[in-house]
């Protein structure tokens, strides 16, 4: 099975609520979507440590090794429009200055766990924001959206955290579980 | 179509666009039908002694629409006033879902080739809902995977172990339901528009009504009341809403029956007004119950293939 009809398949399982949704089942572009946008290698190093941070390295590679950066900046091209798009963009500047006044340092400097650290607060505060009633979903969720279905559906990801069998062949409907047992990819 | 091969006397011959069944008024039978070869553009007749009509429902309606027409303008098999009407689906896109709790010490290997079936229960016996025939469900349960949303859990670490696991189970279940024949659904030919090679496009024009709507409410609310009562956690309907056509078992247009001024086909499928034309596909049925209907499909065709063979070798045919 390749990538593109597992994300199809991954999307239709979330309801077709996530960003981009509409475009990945239709495969029809957005109506307007920004002209020429594009991010830089600078860019694409930052977009690989937030997903890093989100899905770090343990005893499996996390989401840098899968080239998450590139993931993002594909997906916010071809299937975010322009409203989304803005987000996402307004929210790596956020993220980029923001950090800077919180913390007096600069984002890609600190450690894997700092930057954890700052998106988890972030995160707790969006999540606060959203329930009071501001339904937008912001730029915090969409790194976390876009980093889990990027991970997920690469290669490290569905190999090495999850198991990756294509064809099962037979089929056992009361398999033993035991915690830790990782899910299956397909 | 292995055995059909085996016996020597299989052609299958593609990029052939039938174009009408060739009939002859004085015989009262097809001769044949013509087809346009879609690479040549060239126009071929062949001969048959019967003819089987199985091109998908509204197709082969569109062929007998094409057909005859210098006796009947409608088609073959319009003089029923019945061509080309009663044209029905089965409607769906609604249901309910939950979750289970426990089992976390099973999984599952592979992939399940079916679901469970719950076939149909309302309006059977003494019942009588506030609207007529009925429906069934598919379901199916599974442990839900990486794009669960865990939003109580913090990035990093924590959040990439719980997603490397099956979360919990979930179960679900999707209705479909009987679309009644309504003689205003209609799939007839445009008077103006053609296709590229020249033919009349069909243009439908179909609704589900009153009986079908009032159906939903007890398709989408049975269906949480069952998983409720199986002791399923968190359960949501939903309705995504019915376009005619979505459910792809188009079904009518050519339907049969036991009066040819009510229906096209007799009980034999046959063709009243063309005795050696068979339709045995979803155009025959004259109702559609809540089933899948292919293999009904199918066990027609072969009974009405064994029915053609005898009526051969009596004579009558």
């Amino acid at each position: 099975m390749n990538r593109r009809e597992a994300l199809k398949s991954v999307v239709l399982m979330m309801g077709g609520t996530m960003v981009g949704a509409n475009v990945i089942l239709t495969g029809c572009t957005p109506e307007y979507r920004i002209e020429g946008l594009d991010f830089t290698e600078k860019d694409l190093a930052f977009m690989d440590e937030i997903g890093e941070a989100i899905i770090p390295t343990t005893d499996t590679p996390g989401a840098k090794a899968t080239g998450i950066g590139m993931f993002m900046a594909m997906m916010v091209k071809e299937t975010y429009d322009k409203e989304q798009q803005e987000t996402f963009i307004a929210g790596l500047n956020s993220l980029h200055a923001d950090f800077k006044s919180d913390t007096g340092n600069e984002f890609m400097k600190v450690s894997v766990e700092e930057r954890t650290a700052y998106l988890n607060k972030l995160n707790q505060k969006a999540k606060a924001e959203f329930s009071e009633g501001d339904k937008v979903p912001s730029y915090v969720n969409m790194f976390k959206d876009l980093t889990i279905l990027g991970y997920f559906t690469s290669e490290i990801g569905a190999t090495q955290a999850l198991r990756y069998i294509e064809t099962p062949g037979k089929y056992d409907p009361c398999l033993e579980y035991k915690k830790g047992d990782r899910a299956w990819a397909l | 179509m292995p055995a059909a091969e085996a016996t020597g006397n299989l052609t299958l011959r593609p990029w052939s666009i039938v174009t009408k069944i060739v009939y002859d008024k004085d015989s009262q039978k097809a001769t044949g039908v013509e087809i346009l070869d879609a690479e040549t553009n060239e126009t071929i007749v062949y001969d048959s002694k019967i003819v089987f009509l199985c091109a998908s429902s509204l197709n082969s309606s569109a062929i007998l629409m094409r057909s005859a027409t210098e006796i009947w303008p409608e088609g073959l098999g319009s003089s029923s006033g019945e061509l080309g009407h009663n044209v029905m689906d089965h409607h769906f896109r609604l249901g309910a879902n939950g979750t289970m709790e426990g089992y976390e010490d099973k999984y599952y290997f592979g992939r399940r080739p079916g679901g469970f079936y719950v076939p149909r229960y309302r309006n059977l016996g003494d019942e009588k809902r506030d609207y007529v025939r009925g429906f069934g469900y598919q379901g199916g349960a599974s442990r839900s995977g990486w794009s669960r949303t865990v939003a109580e859990l913090d990035f990093g670490a924590p959040l990439k172990a719980e997603l490397t696991e099956p979360g919990p189970w979930s179960l679900g279940m999707t209705a479909f339901g009987e679309i009644l024949p309504y003689h205003e659904n209609t799939a007839k030919l445009s008077k103006t528009e053609k296709d590229k090679w020249g033919m009349y496009v069909l243009v439908m024009d179909a609704e589900i009504k009153e009986n079908e709507k009032k159906m939903r409410v007890d398709m989408m609310n049975d269906a949480a009341e069952m998983l409720e009562a199986a002791g399923v956690k968190n359960v949501t309907t939903y309705d995504n809403g019915y376009t005619f056509g979505q459910g792809i078992h188009e079904m009518g247009t050519a339907r049969m029956g036991r009066d040819p001024k009510s229906s096209v086909l007799n009980g034999n499928n046959q063709v009243w007004d063309a005795k050696n034309v068979f339709v045995t596909d979803g155009a025959s049925m004259t109702s559609t119950a809540a089933q899948n209907p292919s293999l009904t499909y199918m066990a027609m065709t072969a009974r009405a293939a064994a029915f053609a063979v005898d009526e051969l070798k009596k004579g009558n045919l």
